[in-house]
């Protein structure tokens, strides 16, 4: 077999950082290896993402593993929408990574997890991390050791998502990436962390039940989990089980991507994790949530106008009440995950109507809300540092303290509430155009509640911004004495922030991007054809004579 | 060929059923543990679910045998067992998880929402929700409340401290 094809590239995104964080846990007590290996293997899939972004422009990529061919066996599917997500997900990965890294720097190594077996050492140590113990200082505890390979599987899992060419696969993504946010949500194991940590592991383990149950009920109904084969199969199933299916997979996803009734765990549970973890988080999680949402919406399942009215619906809720919680909070960061919640409806809102236009909308909107949202929780993460709190009531005055901040959090927040010529303002237009195009009330009630959203994001982000940077510090808060932040800190937030304004720079090709993969992702044959070649009934792997006439077997 | 009979058996279904009540009963308890044991009730009952979904029980699914008998849905299993090892990985964080709650509180159930209890309070002093610079500032940062944030049914930690709790005396 030939190594040397552009289907190479398809598992690497998966494969590296798992072998990766396999390497690093196996060195955890060599920190500067950890370091290089997990920058050279984010790197890797970043590198092998932007070749999968060119390849995938002429048509989905797919490769059977494994030695079995496509409907039996697990393959992994590059189409123009799963690269795109991966690239940019990879470089904000690798963003995320080196701000960790030069924050563990910075507060010296002695905070990494004490290499010992004794319990009596171990048990003081983690007290000492309490926030009870010494509040303030203890905050960003990242133990190093298990720090990195945790963060790369995370990375593997996200990968795995993306790819997945069946829905069985889809469900492992999902169970590796949420297996690491537990262990990165719960680092320390402080008090505070357990409790958010609990309420969020128990939530996300309900939803992986009821996804997993749903592909039991694909299986069970069609005889098959590949994708492909399930977009040619689910339309002639009976249109009752259908709409059963199809409701319990977005009940599962919904609880990821923290739709409206399902989202009220994240603003609760995001904020006390480290400043990179939550980053990684508000940027990364609830966004393979949605795209699994777009994939399954677009590929599986024919349209179905109930759903999408319900699914507006939510929408609709999603925005106005997660920006109302979020011009209600007085600490940025509950503030920012509320706006998080928020600006998920609008990518709902794509979705649900469910033309190319709109898809095409969705997902630039997806692409430019993970560099804006990842941008910003860095920026605060700054500011905690910079000045040691994130309670607007205690802040002030930082824009003469810290006047590049007050730059770097200013632009990912005009960006956010969508100000002209930013690209938050150009996706925005793009689903206001579908919407406007759809023409029924439900969409123009839709309409009105983007732009009255976008307001209120402005005056959320700018009431932070004033109460944090513009207005004087309240006379009873101490000022820190000047401190310079350190270089690997504001160098990758000062990336993602320029990352996010060339996304405006860039909008034409990116944005003819997004409508040729959400071309693909709807048009019904793209995908199948490439999965299974010339209506070929297996995938291109080998598989063994018995197997043939497995497909006769199901009724 | 000989087609499997695909009508699946009726014990087996009303054995997930009863995983699925009792798991849901389990997973709405506030002890971690409690919600643990729900959680893999539904696991299992989620597993037993899709081994049905693969039709009636059949010969071994081992190529090469000369059995006549028609083979079980291979696939079925290979789903189940890699959801068996997922499950049995996410019981071991949330016991891990529950013991460090145990040891840091003397319990492990599930705490209020911090937000909830914040809002409830804010309702009975009949106060802002936040503090403009033209209202009295409360002075309480959401990091303080969360370090005092306790769950109205969980047990106060001075009445029983566990027995290998460090001397922070906290």
């Amino acid at each position: 077999m030939n190594l040397w094809t552009v289907q190479t590239l398809v598992p690497l995104p998966v494969l590296v950082p798992l072998f990766a964080a396999g390497l690093a846990l196996a060195l955890h007590r060599y920190q500067r290896a950890q370091r290089i290996i997990s920058v050279v293997a984010l790197s890797v899939v970043a590198a092998a993402s932007a070749g999968l972004v060119v390849v995938a422009q002429d048509g989905p990529v797919a490769i059977d593993l494994g030695g079995w061919a496509a409907p039996v066996g697990v393959n992994l599917v590059a189409d123009p929408l799963a690269s795109l997500m991966l690239l940019v997900s990879s470089i904000m990965l690798l963003c995320v990574l080196l701000y960790s890294m030069a924050q563990g720097i910075a507060d010296g190594n002695d905070r990494a997890a004490p290499a010992t077996k004794d319990a009596e050492e171990l048990r003081k140590a983690l007290e000492a991390q309490d926030p009870d113990a010494d509040e303030g200082r203890q905050r960003d505890v990242l133990p190093v050791a298990i720090f990195h390979p945790t963060y790369l599987i995370l990375a593997a899992g996200v990968a795995d998502a993306f790819l997945a060419g069946d829905l069985f696969n889809l469900f492992v993504g999902f169970e590796i990436l949420l297996a690491a946010s537990y262990v990165l949500l719960t680092l320390g194991g402080t008090s505070e962390r357990i409790r958010a940590g609990s309420v969020y592991v128990v939530v996300a383990l309900l939803s992986s039940i009821v996804f997993l149950l749903a592909v039991g009920l694909v299986y069970a109904a069609t005889g098959t989990v590949n994708m492909a084969q399930l977009a040619e199969r689910l339309p002639d199933i009976d249109p009752g089980v259908r709409l059963g299916i199809q409701a319990l997979l977005l009940l599962g996803f919904g609880i990821k991507a923290a739709i409206f009734p399902l989202s009220a765990w994240l603003p609760d549970s995001y904020p006390t994790a480290p400043a990179p973890v939550t980053a990684v988080f508000a940027g990364l999680l609830t966004k393979v949530g949605v795209y699994a949402i777009l994939r399954t919406q677009t590929l599986l399942f024919p349209p179905n106008e109930t759903l999408e009215a319900v699914l507006l619906v939510l929408a609709l809720a999603t925005m106005l009440v997660g920006i109302l919680g979020a011009v209600a909070q007085d600490d940025v960061k509950r503030l920012l995950s509320f706006t998080l919640v928020s600006h998920i409806g609008y990518m709902i809102f794509g979705v649900a109507l469910a033309t190319q236009a709109s898809t095409a909308a969705a997902i630039f909107y997806v692409v430019h809300h993970i560099t804006v949202q990842t941008a910003l929780f860095l920026v605060v993460g700054l500011v905690e540092r910079r000045s040691g709190t994130t309670s607007l009531d205690r802040l002030g005055g930082l824009a003469t303290l810290a006047p590049g901040l007050a730059i770097l959090f200013f632009v990912p927040a005009m960006n956010l509430a969508g100000i002209p010529p930013l690209s938050g303002f150009l996706g925005k237009v793009g689903l206001l155009e579908a919407g406007v195009l759809n023409g029924s009330v439900l969409a123009w009630a839709l309409v009105v509640g983007s732009v009255v959203t976008s307001l209120l994001t402005l005056y959320a982000v700018v009431r932070a911004w004033n109460k944090a940077f513009w207005q004087p510090a309240p006379e009873d808060v101490r000022v820190p004495e000047p401190s310079p932040l350190p270089w690997g800190m504001v160098g990758p937030t000062a990336a993602l922030v320029a990352l996010s304004v060339s996304l405006t720079v860039a909008a034409g090709p990116l944005y003819d991007y997004a409508a040729r993969a959400a071309d693909t992702a709807m048009d019904g044959h793209s995908y199948v054809d490439a999965v299974f070649p010339d209506g070929a009934p297996r995938g291109t792997g080998t598989s063994d004579d018995v197997t043939d006439d497995g497909e006769e077997d199901r009724p | 060929m000989i087609v499997l009979d695909n009508v699946p058996s009726g014990a087996l279904l009303l054995a997930v059923g009863v995983l699925f009540a009792a798991g849901v009963y389990l997973l709405l308890e506030r002890s971690l543990t409690r919600v643990l044991l729900g959680f893999v009730l539904l696991g299992n009952g989620v597993n037993l679910a899709i081994l049905l979904a693969g039709g009636r029980a059949g010969a071994p699914p081992i190529t090469g045998t000369d059995d006549p008998e028609p083979m079980s849905d291979p696939l079925a299993q290979v789903m189940i067992l890699t959801s068996i090892v997922i499950t049995l990985a996410l019981v071991a964080f949330v016991l891990a998880m529950a013991y460090r709650s145990w040891q840091l509180h003397g319990h492990d159930e599930v705490q209020d929402d911090l937000e909830d209890t914040r809002i409830a309070r804010l309702a009975i002093e009949d106060a802002p929700s936040y503090a403009d610079s033209d209202a009295v500032e409360s002075g309480v940062t959401l990091d303080e409340e969360a370090v005092a944030a306790r769950d109205e049914v969980a047990l106060p930690d001075t009445v029983e401290q566990p027995r290998n709790r460090g001397g922070d005396g906290s």
